[in-house]
This record gives structure tokens, C-alpha cells and sequence, in this order.
């Protein structure tokens, strides 16, 4: 049991995908602008990255190493298209804010990267505990970012259409600069900088 | 003629693929440390854009859509992709390898790149004409080299500056992004 804690723990903090190594920076920078979509989003990588890493781990024996990436795309694509067409038919809204960010998950590298690093090598009872943590370290950065940008951009935050709470002096003029293209970029780099300088990651 | 223009300005400039619609961004800040592997890297992106623009609309038009199975675009896009990678791959390593030397780290890391795969949904959802779907590919592939370059530029001088520790490296990048993001939301009224 302490094996899989190990993969889960370091996963979320150590080998966080995000903030320590750098990947899936695309749709963590574009959905970002509320927490809805945040939440949305880790849910849709979530099932896809699960999914598929459970269903290489599974039949990782039987792939010839040399077609392994097209035969992985494959999988993972699939997956996508049936998340894609779920998201479609029950929660319209939320497909409609996604966009094509949703079908992008393909190409998203945390998902390629757990299954070419650990699932493919991996029994199948590790492989979901790593691919928990990856999942659950992917989810706590995308949420994060969310959670600054909306609380800034907009001057409120709300969940899942409840309002929770409104700041005083931003509530009514909001600092519109969070929510456009920029303040993605911006809240990435300080919280990327605020993380190495309280030693969490390693400074270059 | 005039919406080709238009559709060329909004993909190059005005909605670029890094700057407005984060796209890439892993190579966007993996390749930009240099200004020679950017431009290498952006000369590949530019050409494997219209080489799966024109791949996969012909596929859509004549395939999928006439078969009713839209549904399977994003499977056949990005198999069509990668196995388009490794084609030019091979094919480039057997004509020239002065470009091959050039090109081609390069070309293995695209089938990861998103904006390859966006494009091609992109021109998929707008129903965009064999013309229209090159045109904005090209755009696309130009809009990404000109901010890999821009930025490859930026960063050679935060090399050499002096900026506090914990900042050095992937922050400061983050930061220089945001600034040049910043700047070309002044187009935004263009169109």
C-alpha cells in the first residue's frame, strides 16, 4: 500500500505536471477564466488520462514497442471523442466554453507522457495510482490559476452558478487585464516564481 | 480575395495561436531559450500546417463527410498527422540533409503540438474551402513562428539580466509572454 501512496503523493507535489514539469500548459492557460471550467476540464482529463492509461497498462505486453505511439494515439483518442460527445449531449453549456480545447486533450502531453513513462511499463494497479496522483496534481494547478483569475478578473467568485462572495473595491471595478489573454500568462509566472522562492521547486 | 486577407491577419495577428488562443505552448517555451532552433522550429511548424490543412480537408471533404461520420475527426486528424510527420521525416532525411540537419529534432516534436490539431479542427468547424483552409494554416503557421522567434530574442537578453533568483528561467518567460500578449490586444479592433 505504500508503493501506491508514494505514486499518488508524488504526483500532486514533487512531479506535479504543471507547475514542476511544465506540461499540459495549454488548456490550464485557456480554460482558466472561471472555476467552473477549471473543474470541468480536470474532470474531462481526468477520465481520459485514467481510461486510457488503464487500458495501455492492460494490454502493454501485446504492443510491439515500434508502433507503440500510433497504437497509444489511437486509444487516447478515442477516449476524447467519447468524452467530446458526453460533454455534447448532457452538459451543452460547458462544451460550448471548452471548445475546442476539449478535443485538444489528444494532444495534450501529460496524457502521452504518463503512458509512454509509466503505463506502458507498469501493472495496472500502479498505473492508477499514478495516474491519480498526475490527475489530481493536474486538477489542483488548473483550479488554482482559476481560482485567481476569476477572483480578480471578475471581482467575485461563484461555483457551479451559487455566487459565493464578492470582493469589496474589485467587485465593482474589476481588473479586466486577469480574465483577457495576459493575465494568464501573469498568474502563471508568479505563482510559478512564489513556488520556487518558498522552495517548493527547484530554481534554475 | 478580401476574406482571404481577412482570414490571414485574424490567424496570423490578431488571434494568434500564442498569444490569444494558447496554443503550442509547450514548444512555445521548450524551443525558445535560442534564436536558431525558433527559427527552425518555426520554419517545421509552418510547413507541417499546410501539408495537414490540405491532408485533412481532403479527407473530410471526400471521406468523412460524404460517409456521415464527422464524429471520427478527431481519431483520423491526428493520425493523419503523425503519420504526415514521420513521412516528412523520412522524406526529408532522405533528400536534403542540410535541412534535415535543420528541421529535424524538430519534426518528432510536432505531432505534439496542439496548434497542428487545432488548425485542422478549426478549418473542419468553419467549413472553410480547400483555399481558405490553406490560407489559414499558412497564417497560422507564420503567427506561431513570428512569437517563437519574437520571444527567443527576448529571452537570450533575460539570460544575461540580472533578476531575482526564484524568477530566473520559466517565470520570467511567463512574464515577457504576458507583455507581448499584452501588446498585440492592441490589434484586436482591426477586424
Amino acid at each position: 500500500m505504500g508503493k501506491f501512496r508514494k505514486q499518488f503523493v508524488s504526483g500532486i507535489i514533487a512531479a506535479n505536471p504543471v507547475f514542476m514539469l511544465g506540461l499540459g500548459l495549454c488548456p490550464v492557460l485557456a480554460v482558466s477564466v472561471a472555476i467552473d471550467y477549471g473543474i470541468g476540464m480536470s474532470g474531462a482529463v481526468m477520465f481520459v488520462l485514467m481510461a486510457s492509461n488503464t487500458v495501455i497498462s492492460f494490454i502493454r505486453k501485446f504492443v510491439p514497442s515500434m508502433s507503440r505511439i500510433p497504437i497509444f494515439i489511437v486509444i487516447i483518442a478515442t477516449f476524447v471523442t467519447i468524452t467530446t460527445l458526453v460533454f455534447e449531449a448532457w452538459i451543452p453549456a460547458l462544451h460550448e466554453a471548452l471548445g475546442l480545447f476539449l478535443p485538444l486533450i489528444v494532444v495534450n502531453c501529460i496524457i502521452l507522457g504518463r503512458a509512454e513513462a509509466f503505463a506502458s511499463k507498469n501493472p495496472v494497479a500502479s498505473t492508477i495510482a499514478d495516474t491519480l496522483g498526475a490527475t489530481v496534481g493536474f486538477a489542483l494547478a488548473l483550479v488554482t490559476i482559476c481560482f485567481f483569475r476569476e477572483l480578480f478578473g471578475t471581482g467575485s467568485l461563484s461555483l457551479f452558478g451559487v455566487h459565493l462572495f464578492t470582493l469589496p473595491v474589485l467587485g465593482e471595478d474589476p481588473i479586466l487585464l486577469f480574465i483577457l489573454p495576459p493575465g494568464a500568462f501573469l498568474v502563471i509566472g508568479l505563482l510559478l516564481a512564489l513556488l520556487r522562492w518558498r522552495g517548493v521547486a527547484q530554481s534554475e | 480575395m478580401n476574406e482571404l486577407i481577412v482570414i490571414f491577419v485574424s490567424m496570423a495577428f490578431v488571434n494568434n495561436v500564442v498569444f490569444a488562443r494558447y496554443l503550442g505552448l509547450c514548444p512555445y517555451f521548450g524551443v525558445s531559450k535560442k534564436t536558431g532552433p525558433a527559427l527552425g522550429m518555426g520554419m517545421a511548424v509552418i510547413f507541417v500546417m499546410l501539408i495537414a490543412a490540405a491532408a485533412t480537408w481532403l479527407i473530410n471533404h471526400y471521406i468523412l463527410i460524404p460517409f456521415n461520420v464527422q464524429f471520427m475527426q478527431i481519431v483520423i486528424f491526428i493520425l493523419v498527422i503523425s503519420s504526415l510527420v514521420q513521412i516528412t521525416e523520412l522524406f526529408v532525411k532522405r533528400t536534403s540533409a542540410t535541412l534535415y540537419n535543420a528541421l529535424g529534432i524538430f519534426l518528432a516534436l510536432i505531432t505534439t503540438n496542439c496548434a497542428v490539431l487545432f488548425v485542422t479542427l478549426w478549418n473542419a468547424l468553419h467549413d472553410y474551402t480547400f483555399i481558405e483552409s490553406i490560407v489559414s494554416a499558412l497564417a497560422s503557421g507564420i503567427g506561431f513562428a513570428f512569437a517563437l522567434i519574437l520571444m527567443s530574442g527576448i529571452r537570450e537578453r533575460l539570460e544575461i539580466a540580472d533578476c531575482p533568483r526564484s524568477m530566473r528561467g520559466l517565470p520570467i518567460a511567463f512574464i515577457a509572454a504576458m507583455m507581448l500578449s499584452l501588446a498585440l490586444i492592441g490589434l484586436g479592433g482591426m477586424i
